[in-house]
């Protein structure tokens, strides 16, 4: 389903401008904290209302402010997963997902008597109407759910007696049980910890896959987006910087902010002496060539820290120098006298030698990437 | 020893406790949404009984319904009613006074609502009914129930307003504390002693509650 976003909004001390659409099934949002990210997926679910502006998914107009539409959160259809996955903690886990089942039959009887302004996004409540029969239907579903997501065991504890990852399955089993049309990740893994957040990216993957649902994660972390969706929005300051495939975007993130944002740890401003040929300011006067062809308005070039090679190879050819070395446990961050990053991998037992810092490392002339200056805002 | 003012103290606690449980709450929900200088303006006249002397409450009342003031005399004049010296006029009074009460307290829970649970509530197509009463106020359930026990408290032992609004006329709007006064000016000291004791063993209890209460929901 194509979704668009296309709203503004302005506050006294911040500006809100998102503009973009794709039909992608896994759309993520990269940005830093407030950059605004957050905010677009409430202003999608209807909790924030933009001050002008369209959301669309598909068909469903949710928000217009030209024909006056402002679809009801409630009647929207989105699920959405909150940070902290804001569980009811008054309601046992059957009770939770049971209330889910409550808003889905509401919401389809709104549907049907025609009070929903515009209507929700496609896909069907799951429990409907108030008889014995579908009573027991809404209990079997819920059992259902109850299993798939294993959450046996804890079924009538409270939210605050789950572990992190039976809080995590609980929220998108209630989310998950109302077959909503559109799901928004709202930092999905910022309350987990480090150690348990590997694990429950790919537990999430997996139920998001077999669900197959069209996803929006918003997240600050790059390996999350990558590894999540293969459509990509940068936002900066309230703004859109950057949109596109996910890979593409990596590659040639285009700007600064967005090489930035996308994980680019060396970048410097840059002054171009030939088609091919830069200086780079930052990196005491370094000069390399360049694979892509330097236009006038290229100020900045990036270097990924892991796109060295050790030794002397082809036309770009850096001298180590003085180097910092700090030991990681499966990598070595070197910082050359000149100030670039370079990470290479290192196996635990690996004690630092000089042999790991060799005397000169080289880079590829299609491994630097070409920046223009910051996004123009406005 | 006639237990009338007992009865109609609890009486007049329990309604008058009852009324402001509905329209505390309600004001304190809506208060905690307005922007900011108008929440502190009525704030501010909410507020206001907790720290005006209760006769100043009292007299503010009587000439609102005073028999020949606007609202007092509409009202005898349609329903042939007197809207003072009744026992039931204290409701008037203690409601009054003890709004602040259930209110602020009310407010503090709602502060402290965690508004993502009702924005997940709204995401799953709950409706504003059921999202209050089955999501905040059980959330704020330990915070309402020791505003609703301290409001009946006070209520029970409300003087100022209630002597200048109901009198006191025994067997009729006698309450416990205007009997204590009555008694005490009579010489009655024995008789208003017991009074004393039954009130403050009424308080403590209530009191006891609303301790036992908290640490029951402080332990969970």
């Amino acid at each position: 389903m194509n979704l668009t976003v296309d709203i503004r909004k302005s506050y006294d001390d911040f500006g809100l401008r998102v503009k973009f659409d794709s039909d992608s099934k896994r759309i993520g949002i990269l940005g830093a904290s407030g950059s605004g990210k957050s905010m677009t997926l409430k202003s999608i679910a209807g909790l924030i209302t933009p001050d002008e502006g369209l959301i669309s998914v598909g068909n469903t107009v949710l928000y217009d402010s030209n024909k006056k539409i402002n679809v009801k959160t409630a009647d929207r259809n989105v699920g959405y997963l909150f940070q902290d996955y804001a569980l009811f903690p008054n309601m046992t886990v059957r009770e939770n997902l049971e209330s889910a089942l409550h808003g889905a039959t509401r919401r389809e009887r709104r549907a049907v008597s025609g009070r929903t302004q515009a209507g929700s996004i496609n896909g069907q409540a799951a429990g409907t109407g108030n008889n014995k029969a579908e009573k027991q239907g809404d209990r079997r579903l819920v059992n259902t759910y109850i299993k798939k997501f294993g959450l046996e065991e804890v079924a009538d504890h409270r939210p605050g007696e789950l572990s992190g990852g039976q809080q995590q399955r609980t929220a998108l089993a209630r989310m998950l049980i109302c077959d909503p049309g559109l799901l928004l990740l709202d930092e999905p893994f910022s309350a987990v910890d480090t150690f348990m957040k590997e694990g429950m990216r790919l537990e999430l993957i997996r139920i998001l896959n077999e669900y197959n649902k069209q996803v929006i994660l918003v997240s600050h972390d790059r390996d999350e987006i990558y590894q999540m969706c293969n459509y990509l929005v940068l936002m900066d300051k309230g703004r859109v910087i950057a949109h596109g495939k996910t890979d593409e975007l990596f590659k040639h993130p285009g700007t600064e902010v967005a090489a930035r944002l996308t994980g680019c740890k060396n970048i410097s401003r840059i002054e171009k002496l030939t088609e091919h040929r830069i200086k780079a300011l930052d990196w005491g006067g370094l000069e390399l060539v360049t694979g892509e062809k330097v236009t006038d308005d290229v100020t900045h070039a990036g270097i990924r820290a892991h796109d060295f090679i050790p030794g002397e190879h082809g036309v770009n050819v850096i001298a180590c120098g003085q180097a910092m070395i700090s030991k990681m446990p499966f990598e070595w961050y070197v910082t050359l006298e000149n100030g670039l990053w370079w990470k290479l991998g290192r196996n635990l037992d690996e004690e630092y030698k000089s042999s790991v810092v060799p005397q000169y490392i080289s880079v590829e002339p299609d491994r630097i990437v070409l920046l223009k200056a910051g996004q123009k805002t406005g | 020893m006639d237990l009338y003012p007992l009865y109609n103290s609890i009486r007049i606690a329990g309604i008058s406790t009852a009324v402001i449980f509905a329209t505390g709450i309600a004001a304190a929900y809506y208060v905690v949404k307005l922007p900011r200088i108008i929440k502190g303006i009525i704030d501010c006249i909410f507020t206001l009984p907790l720290v005006l002397p209760p006769t100043v409450v009292g007299y503010l009342l009587l000439r609102l319904l005073g028999p020949k003031r606007v609202l007092g005399a509409w009202f005898f004049y349609v329903f042939g009613i007197r809207l003072t010296m009744n026992w039931w006029s204290a409701v008037f009074s203690t409601s009054v006074v003890i709004f602040p009460l259930m209110y602020r307290t009310a407010r503090g829970a709602f502060e402290s609502f965690d508004v993502t649970l009702a924005q997940a509530g709204e995401t799953l197509g709950l409706g504003k009914p059921y999202i209050f009463f089955r999501i905040v106020m059980p959330y704020c359930k330990s915070g309402i129930i020791a505003g609703t026990v301290l409001a009946f408290a006070r209520a029970l032992g409300e003087y100022g307003a209630t002597t200048m609004i109901a009198g006191y006329t025994p067997g009729r709007t006698a309450t416990i504390s205007t009997t204590v006064y009555q008694l005490w000016r009579t010489n009655n000291d024995g008789l208003a002693m017991r009074w004393v004791l039954i009130n403050m063993a009424i308080s403590a209890v209530v009191l006891l509650a609303i301790n036992i209460f908290e640490r029951k929901s402080g332990s969970k």
